[in-house]
């Protein structure tokens, strides 16, 4: 575990450090958005890894803390700070909202409400397309920062906050908790803890860790839209990442999120194909090495 | 350090003692079938209550009413006078009632230390650090159940009987008043028994209130203070494990239906060409050996036992036979061999295994379970196949439109059963069709097995630990032992030369 935390200090410092070597700022670019999936990836591995539930809606609370940091500062002009937090608190209570009910339900039931959230999320864009842009999307008149570098250490800091925090929390009493109210929910009951009290708020800090990073993301790319942040395909890409990287693991679906964007970067020249290659190897992962990137590399060491 | 409290010898204590759980009026239907009808009972601390009945008698069930895993329709459950009946498993878990599962999937990253822990820890969301005097208690109360030497392995690690131990652990690390325990000697050897039984015992002496779930009456009649016998979900007998075995009606309906023997005359199957030869048979987990060079031969129509304790290799055999697990040497099926085979087209060819796991389509009905088995035969084919398995089973026709899920373990296996010989098998693979059922349920599954061999010419491979089962029917038998055949022979020949090890 000592010698696992070292590996990832280094690999952090050595990634910190990029930007300062003097490359393009497509390469730091690309970086940024690594960091951004990997808070996705990495929120969407607390409730799958641990909790034991599918959210098919990853792009619901990125959606919603999306729109509302972006509704906040297109609309009532407050600081992008400000805008973040009011993002961050609609993806939350929006998520609760979601949850609590979602929650009660066995089996299948909760991934399916998490998707049809998704739905409804995108009708109500283009509904109020008068407020939300629509199709087209929601300009902000604000940004995080100018510099690519900059933003890119926004974004780096956000991924390693969170990272840490989702971590410590996984490896708590509570991670504890919510892993055996997953694997065996009869037993975990039986053991005195109430366990939808548990997933309830593993929820809360998911999707308060998606809806920051999706505020964060409107700042970036100085706009908010459907096809960045809400579209189920937004979400079937997170997923992707953590299984790829590693179920249960948080820093897997890290891995995950930059082998996915970095991938998808690389085989740009391809044009059309490149979606189709990034897939078809995510497909090979996942059948070859069910436990994902991380798994694979941890079964070699033993 | 100690968790005993003391407790003066138990005897008369009992009579003055106020009930610490009352059990009154519990009934349970599912759909149709009442599974726990108007039980009541009470439960002293310092007392083993032992509820015991055949498969489908409804203790289980009993047992997941008084915990809240199922909710009861009507009835009370009062632990010091707190009626719990109804409330989620969480609340009746802190009120001071604790389960030990007979089957439980442990945390497999998490260390034994941390899978006990999660048994102490505090149902709040804050906790960041587990207390140290937690984990202190968590060390003693593995030191006490026999895991202090493997503290910091992982699950996956552990020998069956250690992963029971943790269960045990978890259970009483809330120090429960009440403890109910499932069938804790399942699949345990003789020496385990002993160590489990000192420990329940040792629950009681401590002043908690035991109730245990069991069929077997024998292996619990030295511990229980008072046996209570379910049937069919209602109460036919209680007092002493004396008392209740002597019991007309329990005499009747639970151990009634005793297993008779049906030798045949030695037939000779040497003449003709086997239909299933084994040879040099070796699978490796890993680096774990789980079968040795083992080599057997069957020939058609002939009903061949395998027999053998939890973990000699049955399974193993009959999934290398199944094309399931990859092996080394040669198993060759009516002449050619199958190395390379799937196992559907291995099934579809004639040879079919019905797994110890059962594997039933749990939210499918009977009727629909069976139908499945027969998917390729044509309809008036699959028509009279179905209603001859009915002839065979008949609780299976009364049964027709239950979801098998809601069946009792003897009815699950009896569909099991006729599931397999829906595809026609030539060669039926049985592995450990008596697991964890009741003597009563053995004798009517015994009796299929005879009308099998009888009046159908298909050969049939049975995997048992139950001696007593494995060979009534069988024309030969082979002893399988730590990865290896040690014996082979005729049941009269085992009568004489191997009973002493497994009668």
């Amino acid at each position: 575990m000592k010698k696992q935390f070292s590996v990832v200090a280094v690999i952090l410092v050595l990634v910190g450090l990029v930007p300062l070597t003097g490359v393009s700022d497509y390469i730091i670019g690309v970086l940024t958005m690594i960091c951004f999936y990997a808070v996705f990836a990495m929120s969407w591995d607390l409730l799958f890894g641990y909790a034991g539930e599918v959210n098919f809606g990853p792009s619901f609370l990125i959606g919603v803390g999306a729109y509302g940091a972006g509704l906040a500062d297109a609309d009532l002009g407050l600081p992008v700070a400000v805008c973040i937090g009011i993002g961050t608190l609609a993806a939350v209570f929006a998520g609760l909202l979601l949850a609590i009910p979602a929650l009660r339900l066995r089996g299948p039931y909760f991934g399916l409400i998490t998707l049809v959230a998704v739905l409804l999320l995108q009708d109500m864009i283009e509904i109020f397309a008068d407020m939300t842009g629509g199709e087209i999307g929601l300009s902000v008149p604000d940004v995080l920062a100018v510099s690519a570098t900059v933003n890119f250490y926004y974004a780096f800091s956000l991924m390693v906050i969170s990272g840490a925090i989702l971590l410590a929390v996984a490896n708590s009493p509570f991670g504890l908790i919510l892993q055996a109210s997953g694997q065996d929910p009869v037993e975990a009951q039986a053991l005195g803890f109430n366990i939808v009290k548990y997933k309830v708020v593993a929820f809360a800090i998911s999707a308060l860790f998606s809806g920051l990073a999706g505020a964060m993301l409107v700042f970036y790319l100085g706009t908010a839209s459907v096809s960045a942040m809400v579209d189920v395909a937004v979400g079937i890409q997170v997923i992707i990442a953590a299984v790829l990287g590693g179920r249960r693991t948080i820093i897997g679906p890290a891995l995950g999120a930059a082998f996915l964007v970095g991938a998808g970067e690389l085989l740009r020249p391809v044009g059309q194909m490149s979606g189709f290659i990034v897939a078809a190897l995510a497909l090979g992962v996942i059948l070859l090495v069910p436990d994902g990137l991380l798994g694979a590399l941890r079964g070699r060491r033993i | 350090m100690s968790l005993t409290l003391d407790i003066s010898p138990s005897g008369e204590m009992h009579a003055a003692a106020p009930a610490a759980l009352e059990v009154r009026g519990l009934t349970k239907r599912y759909g149709g079938l009442v599974a726990a009808k108007n039980v009541s009972f009470d439960l002293r601390a310092g007392e083993i209550l032992g509820l015991i009945g055949p498969n489908g008698s409804g203790k289980s069930t009993v047992m997941k009413l008084i915990m809240g895993i199922e909710k009861p329709n009507t009835g009370a459950v009062r632990l010091n006078g707190v009626d719990l009946a109804g409330k989620p498993a969480y609340k009746i878990a802190r009120a001071g009632i604790g389960l030990v599962f007979q089957h439980s999937r442990p945390l497999h990253r998490q260390t034994v230390l941390q899978n006990i822990l999660l048994g102490l820890l505090p149902d709040r969301l804050m906790a960041w650090r587990a207390a140290p005097e937690d984990v202190a208690r968590a060390r003693a109360i593995a030191e006490r159940v026999g895991l202090g030497a493997v503290l910091n392995r992982l699950p996956a690690t552990l020998p069956f009987a250690d992963l029971r131990r943790m269960e045990l652990a978890k259970a009483i690390a809330r120090n429960p008043q009440v403890v109910l325990v499932d069938e804790p000697f399942a699949g345990l050897t003789g020496g385990e028994v002993k160590d489990f039984s000192d420990l329940i015992v040792s629950f009681r002496d401590e002043g908690r209130a035991v109730l245990l779930v069991d069929h077997n009456v024998k292996s619990v009649a030295a511990m229980v203070d008072r046996v209570l016998a379910l049937y069919l979900g209602e109460t036919i007998a209680q007092g002493s494990a004396a008392e209740v075995m002597c019991n007309e009606t329990v005499r009747r309906v639970y151990l009634g239906g005793g297993i008779s023997t049906h030798e045949r005359p030695e037939t000779v199957f040497v003449q003709t060409s086997p239909i299933l030869q084994v040879e040099n048979l070796s699978v490796f987990y890993g680096k774990a050996q789980a079968l040795d060079s083992v080599s057997l031969v069957l020939h058609p129509g002939e009903f061949v036992s395998v027999v053998g304790l939890n973990g000699a290799g049955k399974t193993t055999l009959f999934n290398a036979i199944s094309g399931l697990v990859p092996y080394a040497g040669n198993i060759s099926w009516q002449g050619g061999a199958l190395a390379g085979m799937t196992p559907a087209k291995i099934a579809r060819g004639g040879l079919v295994q019905c797994p110890e796991t059962r594997e039933l389509f749990a939210d499918m009905s009977v009727a629909e379970n069976i139908a499945l088995g027969g998917q390729h035969l044509p309809k008036p084919e699959r028509t009279t196949r179905q209603d001859w398995l009915f002839s065979l089973f008949p609780i299976l026709q009364a049964r027709a439109n239950q979801i098998s899920r809601t069946l009792s373990g003897g009815e699950q296996q009896m569909l099991a059963i006729a599931r397999a010989l829906m595809m026609k098998p030539k060669l039926l693979i049985l592995d450990e069709p008596t697991l964890g059922l009741a003597p009563v349920i053995l004798g009517q599954l015994s009796d299929a097995m005879k009308l099998l061999r009888d009046q159908t010419d298909i050969t049939i491979l049975l995997g048992e630990q139950n001696v007593t089962f494995a060979l009534p029917n069988a024309d030969r038998v082979y002893v399988l032992e730590h990865a290896r055949i040690i014996w082979e022979g005729s049941p009269a020949r085992f009568a004489s030369e191997m009973a002493s090890a497994y009668l």
